[in-house]
This record gives C-alpha cells, sequence and structure tokens, in this order.
C-alpha cells in the first residue's frame, strides 16, 4: 500500500499524484517505470515516473484519463492509498554528454520526458524542447522544463498559445538552425512516428520510449512485444526507450487498439455508474 | 544413515506386518486401480470448477490395499523428494488419514499440490511394482496423496512444523513459488527470520498465475501459503529485487544469505510471420490474464481476447491448461497444435485424458508456419504444414520433419503459444559475477550455491522449465546447504 501525499490538477484530465514509495524513489532513474493496480479487481497499468524526492521518499505519477484505471486513479484523493505498486521497472535512459539533445514531448508524454531533459542538461548538454499539446490547456509542467531546457519551443494544434503546430514543425526548426546530435521523442504513438520520420530525414540518432499495453511489467507475458529492427522485443524490459529508427510504430499503433472496443464498454460502463 | 536398513525396520514395525498378515498379496494384486471421482467432463468443460473431485474415505483405503508394502519400495527411488510411499499409504490404510498427512509433510511440503500436479505417471508411479513387474496400473498415489493432504487441509487441525529456537538470522528469497515455499518452511524450521520478496502483488508463483483453478484451486494453494506465515515467513509483495532494490541493498539491510527462485517466467515466441498481430498471446499472458487478473469474470478490469476458433500451440500442461480454460470460456473449437504424435507430448497424461474427454481437438503432426491478419490487424487465419516424424533427436524422441507443400489454412479467433519459457534475466543481469549457463540458467553446485557465496538458488531458474515437486525438491536441498553455510560462516 502507498499513501498518495498530494495531489495537483494540470488540466481537467490530467493530475500529478505525489506517492510515498521510498523505496522506489531511492532506486529509480530517468525513463523508469512502475506498475499499479487499483483494488482486487483492478488491472495493472505502466506509468513512467516524472520524479521523484528521495529525502521525502516519493515519487511523481502524471495521469490523465483514458481508460477505466486512469479514471479511478485521477479520483483518488491526497490520503488515499494505492493497492499495488510495483518498480522501478525497465532500462534507464542512456544520459551521457552528447553536445545538443532535441527533447520532443507530446500530450502527457512531457511528464517522463521532465527527469530526461533534467538529466542531460545536469550531465552539460545543450538542451532544446519542443512541447506539443492539442491547446494552451493542455500543455504541462511548462515551467519545470524551461528550467532544465536552454531553449523551449511550444506548439499547439489550435494556435492558443505558442506557435500554431505539430511538433515536427517545431523540431524541424530547430534541426534546420543548428546541429543536433541526439533527439528523444515521448508521446502518443502516433506523434512519435512522426517525429522520428523527421529526424530520420536529417540522420540524427533518435530515441523514443514506448507506452506499450502490458500486463506484468516484469517480462513475464510478452504483452508488450514489439517489433524493433525486425526483432521481437519485450518494451517492458528491453525498453522502454528504443531506437526510433528502428521501431515499428504501424505495428505498435495496431497492438495498442487491440481492446479498444472493450476498453469503450468498460469505461462507459464505470462511468455510468460513478 | 542407511536408507535400505532404515526401511527395513521401518517396515518390521508391529502395525506394519500386522496389515501385511491382513490381507493376502495375492489378493490384494488381484484388486482393480481406483478411479477419481470427476466432473462430467461435458459439464466441467462449461465451469471453471476442480476436474478431479478427490477420493473417499472408502476408495482411498481400498486403494491403499492394493500396496503391497514392498521389502524394496521402488516407487521412492521414483520422487524426487523421497517421498516414504509405502508408510503413508499403509496409515491410509489404517484409516490414521493425519498421521498419512504428516508422512507426507516430513519430505514434502505442499502435498496437496503435488497430489494434483505431479506427472506421477513418470515418477512414482513408473516405479511401483505393479508397473514394472506386474504390468498392471499402479497403485494410484498421487490420488492417495491428495487425498492425506486434503483430508489434513479439511480437518482443520493443520499441523505447524515445529520451530527450532530464534537464531535472528536474517535470509531473504528472491520469488514466492514453489522453491521458494519449500525452501522458506525448512528456513522457519531451523530457526531463521524469513523474508520472501515476490516482484507481482500475489504470492504463488506459478502455481497461481499459470496453473488454472480447474486444476489447482487457488484455495489449495492458499492454504499452504497461510501454514508458511504461521510460522512467522514474512512475504513482501510488490517487491523486484534487482529494481525495488539490489541484492547488494538487501546485504546492507542486515540479511545474511539469498535463495533466489525466480523462475523461468519468460514466454518464447516461433519467430514466424505475423506472430505480432492482435488476438495471439503468449500461454503466460493468457493464463495471467484470466488467473492471475480475473479477466473472465465479471466486474474485474482487466480483458481478454476470446472467440469461437482457438487454436493452443505446443505440448505440454501449459498447451494443455491454456486450451482447457478457452474451451471453458465459450470457445466453439478449442485445438491444441503439436508438431509431433500425441504420445510424445510432454503434458502430464492425466491432462491430455480430460482434454480428449471435454472435447478439444488435436491436430497432432501440424506446425504453424505463417498468421494472416484483417486489416485492423486482429488475426483470422493460420497456415499449418504438416509433420513426419524422422530419427530420434537429443532428448530421445523423434524428430519432426516438415513435409513441404503440405501447407493449409484454417480460421482462428486466437492463438496462445505455448513452446515453452526461457528463465527469468533479471537476477542474473543485475548481480555481478553471478555465473549462468548459455541458456540463462544459473549455475550451482550439489548444496544450491552460486558462483556467489552468499547467494543460493533452484527451481525453474537453475532448471529451466521443469516441475513443482523439482523445484521444492531444490528449495529443501538449498535451505539445507544454506544453513550449513551459515553456521560454517559463524564458527570462523
Ligand atoms: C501453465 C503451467 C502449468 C504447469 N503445470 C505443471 C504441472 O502440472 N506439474 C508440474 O510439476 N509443473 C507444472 N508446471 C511447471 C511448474 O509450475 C514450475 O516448474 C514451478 O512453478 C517452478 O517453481 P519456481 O519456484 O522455480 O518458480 P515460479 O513458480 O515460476 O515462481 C517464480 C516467482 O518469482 C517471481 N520473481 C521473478 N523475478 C523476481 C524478482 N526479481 N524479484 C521478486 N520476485 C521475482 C515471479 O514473479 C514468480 O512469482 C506448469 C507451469 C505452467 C506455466
Ligand atoms: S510427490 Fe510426486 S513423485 Fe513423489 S510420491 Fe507424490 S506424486 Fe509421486
Ligand atoms: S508486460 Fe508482460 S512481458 Fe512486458
Amino acid at each position: 500500500m502507498n499513501k498518495i501525499i498530494s495531489k495537483e490538477h494540470f488540466s481537467e484530465n490530467v493530475v500529478k499524484l505525489v506517492i510515498h514509495a521510498p523505496d522506489i524513489a531511492k532506486s529509480r532513474k530517468p525513463g523508469h517505470f512502475v506498475m499499479v493496480k487499483l483494488g482486487k479487481k483492478g488491472e495493472r497499468i505502466p506509468l513512467t515516473i516524472a520524479g521523484a524526492d528521495t529525502k521525502a521518499g516519493t515519487i511523481d505519477l502524471v495521469i490523465q484519463v483514458v481508460g477505466v484505471t486512469s479514471q479511478k486513479l485521477t479520483a483518488l484523493n491526497v490520503g488515499d492509498e494505492i493497492t499495488d505498486l510495483a518498480g522501478p521497472l525497465g532500462q534507464a535512459t542512456h544520459i551521457e554528454k552528447v553536445g545538443t539533445v532535441l527533447a520532443a514531448g507530446g500530450g502527457v508524454g512531457t511528464a517522463p520526458l521532465l527527469p530526461i531533459v533534467e538529466g542531460f542538461k545536469k550531465a552539460g548538454n545543450r538542451v532544446i524542447t519542443v512541447l506539443a499539446a492539442r491547446n494552451k490547456d493542455l500543455l504541462i509542467l511548462e515551467d519545470q522544463i524551461r528550467k532544465y531546457s536552454d531553449e523551449v519551443i511550444i506548439m499547439t494544434d489550435d494556435g492558443s498559445y505558442g506557435t500554431k503546430g505539430l511538433v515536427t514543425h517545431g523540431m524541424e526548426e530547430v534541426i534546420k538552425r543548428e546541429k543536433v546530435d541526439l533527439a528523444i521523442v515521448i508521446g502518443p504513438a502516433v506523434m512519435m512516428k512522426f517525429a522520428a520520420l523527421t529526424t530520420k530525414k536529417f540522420n540524427i540518432k533518435t530515441f523514443a520510449s514506448l507506452n506499450t499495453i502490458m500486463v506484468d511489467g516484469t517480462g513475464m507475458c510478452g504483452a508488450c512485444r514489439i517489433t524493433v529492427g525486425g526483432k521481437t522485443k519485450f518494451v517492458c524490459v528491453d525498453g522502454p526507450e528504443f531506437d526510433a529508427h528502428q521501431v515499428d510504430f504501424d505495428q505498435m499503433l495496431m497492438r495498442l487498439s487491440a481492446y479498444k472496443e472493450e476498453e469503450a464498454v468498460a469505461y462507459e460502463k464505470h462511468m455510468a455508474n460513478l | 544413515m542407511d536408507l535400505k536398513k532404515f526401511y527395513k525396520e521401518q517396515r518390521a514395525q508391529e502395525w506394519r506386518a500386522d496389515i501385511r498378515k491382513d490381507i493376502k498379496t495375492k489378493e490384494r494384486v488381484s484388486m482393480t486401480r481406483t478411479k477419481m471421482l470427476e466432473q462430467d467432463p461435458l459439464v466441467r468443460n462449461h465451469n471453471g470448477k476442480e476436474v478431479n473431485l478427490g477420493l473417499t474415505e472408502k476408495l482411498a483405503m481400498e486403494e491403499a490395499r492394493r500396496c503391497i508394502d514392498c521389502p524394496d519400495p521402488t516407487c521412492i527411488s521414483g520422487c524426487p523428494v523421497n517421498i516414504y510411499i509405502p508408510k503413508f499409504i499403509k496409515k491410509i490404510e489404517i484409516g490414521d488419514f493425519l498421521g498419512a498427512a504428516q508422512i507426507l509433510k516430513e519430505t514434502n511440503s505442499l502435498p496437496a499440490v503435488c497430489g494434483r500436479v505431479c506427472p506421477q505417471e513418470k515418477q512414482c508411479e513408473a516405479n511401483c511394482f505393479y508397473t514394472i513387474k506386474l504390468g498392471q496400473p499402479p497403485v494410484a498415489i498421487g490420488f492417495l496423496e491428495r487425498f492425506a493432504a486434503d483430508y489434513e487441509q479439511n480437518s482443520g487441525k493443520m499441523a505447524v512444523p515445529e520451530i527450532a529456537e530464534s537464531n535472528g538470522i536474517k535470509v531473504a528469497a528472491v520469488g514466492s513459488g514453489p522453491a521458494s515455499l519449500a525452501w522458506a518452511t525448512d528456513m522457519a524450521r531451523f530457526g531463521y527470520d524469513v523474508t520472501v520478496f515476490e516482484a507481482l502483488h500475489e504470492i504463488g508463483g506459478v502455481l497461481k498465475y499459470g496453473i488454472p483453478d480447474f486444476r489447482l484451486p487457488n484455495s489449495v494453494v492458499d492454504v499452504e501459503i497461510n501454514n508458511v506465515k504461521s510460522m512467522g515467513v514474512k512475504f513482501v509483495t510488490n517487491f523486484v529485487v534487482g529494481r525495488t532494490a539490489s541484492i547488494e541493498d538487501l546485504r546492507e539491510q542486515g540479511f545474511k544469505a539469498f535463495f533466489v527462485a525466480s523462475g523461468a517466467g519468460l514466454p518464447r515466441f516461433m519467430n514466424i510471420p505475423g506472430e505480432n498481430f492482435n488476438g495471439i498471446f503468449s500461454s503466460n499472458e493468457f493464463l495471467t490474464r484470466i488467473n492471475l487478473m480475473g479477466a473472465a469474470k465479471e466486474d474485474y478490469d482487466t480483458p481478454v481476447s476470446l472467440g469461437k476458433n482457438i487454436a493452443v500451440i505446443g505440448g505440454g500442461n501449459t498447451a494443455m491448461d491454456s486450451v482447457r480454460m478457452a474451451k471453458r470460456l465459450g470457445a466453439e473449437r478449442a485445438m491444441i497444435v503439436y508438431r509431433r504424435t500425441r504420445e510424445e507430448m510432454p503434458a502430464r497424461l492425466e491432462e491430455v485424458h480430460h482434454a480428449v474427454e471435454e472435447e478439444i481437438e488435436f491436430l497432432n503432426l501440424n506446425n504453424p508456419v505463417e498468421y494472416l491478419a484483417d486489416d485492423k490487424g486482429r488475426v483470422t487465419h493460420m497456415i499449418l504444414q504438416k509433420m513426419e516424424l524422422g530419427e530420434p533427436d537429443d532428448s530421445g524422441r523423434r524428430r519432426p520433419i516438415p513435409i513441404e507443400g503440405s501447407e493449409y489454412k484454417i480460421p482462428v479467433d486466437v492463438v496462445v503459444v505455448a513452446v515453452g519459457v526461457s528463465p527469468n534475466p533479471l537476477i542474473p543481469a543485475s548481480v555481478k559475477g553471478l555465473k549462468t549457463t548459455k541458456w540463462g540458467t544459473i549455475v550451482v553446485n550439489d548444496d544450491f550455491q552460486t558462483s556467489i557465496e552468499d547467494i543460493f538458488a533452484g527451481g525453474d531458474i537453475v532448471r529451466g522449465g521443469a516441475t513443482v515437486i523439482l523445484a521444492m525438491g531444490d528449495g529443501r536441498d538449498a535451505a539445507t546447504g544454506m544453513d550449513e553455510y551459515i553456521k560454517n560462516k559463524i564458527k570462523k
């Protein structure tokens, strides 16, 4: 059982929870995730760790409502307990001094991107971050990202903030302007697919952090499997970060939709019961 | 002590000599083997309840009479933990069922589990006098083991093993499967302060997430786990050793030795075209979703794909469990696809019989070569290739050879791949200097000690996918080895 220490609404559907988990806070590194389960009948879902405070023994999770479990999680309040929380899982981001790093975050992808941006900045890199969201209200963690970025470019679909356009526009602007040594992209699968195509054009080494369906998160089931460079990989143990130019994003999109219908039905039922 | 001599002395005891006089051997061997009481096949393949209902006291005592209490009990050598088989059976014959359970528990910490899942036809029963000398059906040792263990569980008089005075020394296990449960029981008995760390939210390893309730009810496993708990063993769930904390961290917390029993959890796939389409699962995923996560139950959040035509690839216990589960969840056509013949399937014989009775289809000498899907990526068909048997391979079984040009297509809605598992790589990868084989299993000596002196290992992580009883036996031997190691260390 892990207690919720604080809760903050980033927007109507995006919530940050600070959770008491001293062991995980101590062991986690940028790129790691946890598996979360609520109640006896809950499902296990992966959530990337957005930050930690080793002194307070807490970790931060940023959750967007997309289905039953994320809805239940965001409905929890300070003092409530999370039934099961296991981690930190996955391979940590390989952080080193490379020169200039272009980081791109789409939607809640900005949350797991934050510790990575922080890591690369602290390792002595020049960090330029492109944040993209549908509109101004959905943009999160801007101030924190700014703290660890040399420059931040904001893109919104509707132009309500920053520049109107897609994440790839912002990325291309930077790439055309200066030499980029490494790119990191985290966001919805479609966004990562196109971000990867953009950097590929310019031959820039790129990592993407994949958010596939998972069950155990420990390498036991293969639910998270995906083709990378023609080989099947388990995202929970081999990833979640992979060379974005090798990832079969179309397959990933297809696999993400495996339970779309079941999930939609379950979500409606859950909301009707509330 | 000399075991032969021990058995001889025991056999000479009055109560046993008396029973032998009661009924003549000739009469004993003329009795027929009892049949397990079972749910009707066509009823049980639509419910999740246990298939085998157990023996009545009367049936158990009758079956016990068939055992002639051999002077040289060959069955014992077939049992990986050397249960004193004739003695427990004779206890059943005289109606002392709790006494029988006690004898089982001297060597086997999980008799209710083993009585249900051991491949008896390859172990004790294969070495029974009836099998080797008379060519008749063996004494139903497995049924009797289950009977005595269940009797004890239901009696409410579970005996908690005697525990030595606490020595305050902290030891830990990684994983909570049968290897670990057996190890923990012995270490607690020796007086250690025992903690078991488990990565998942449930205790029991494969016994919980793999083997379904219709074969091994969770309630039976829970009684055994509670028994271990009542001995003072602490269980910590959601704790991934090597991630949440490393072995090094745990050493700093005062743990003096470790038993790694992290299992062979990594599912293998066949790497054929289309294997990553939706609707294709590893057996671990299929069974975990259903057994551990309750996917098929009302009100549980985890979903699972089902359908009319479900094909399971493989011929082991995992394949049988998956295909019979699929049938129970409403598949019209639940098929086993296996590249050799039915005789070569590694599953327990009883499970194959049960599957046949439950109208499972067997596509033997068939192997999938490709999967096809609709435009949404959901599997719709599989292409099978026919096989024939050639010369025996290293395992002594005849090698399956593909028949060129024999490919054909069948419709499938769900495919479950049950072609084996590899050792869980997490611990080997996180402990520097831990010696492993090229298959990824951990190397141990006769005391189950690894290349690092305070780390012992056993069960599937050492053997690759094996059996419950072998895992348990390892756990017990590792406990003995670890106790020696710690005592020597303290003496120094
Ligand atoms: C579906 C199925 C049916 C089977 N049927 C039979 C049968 O009929 N008869 C038979 O004898 N055998 C059967 N087996 C095989 C048998 O279950 C295994 O051989 C046995 O369970 C191995 O025991 P174990 O203790 O080594 O590991 P497991 O039971 O695999 O337990 C290992 C545990 O360790 C945990 N773990 C792994 N890594 C870590 C870590 N780093 N930190 C913390 N915890 C960790 C895992 O989550 C798991 O719970 C079957 C297996 C399956 C999958
Ligand atoms: S534990 Fe297994 S091998 Fe040993 S007697 Fe029982 S059924 Fe037979
Ligand atoms: S989630 Fe089960 S193997 Fe990755």
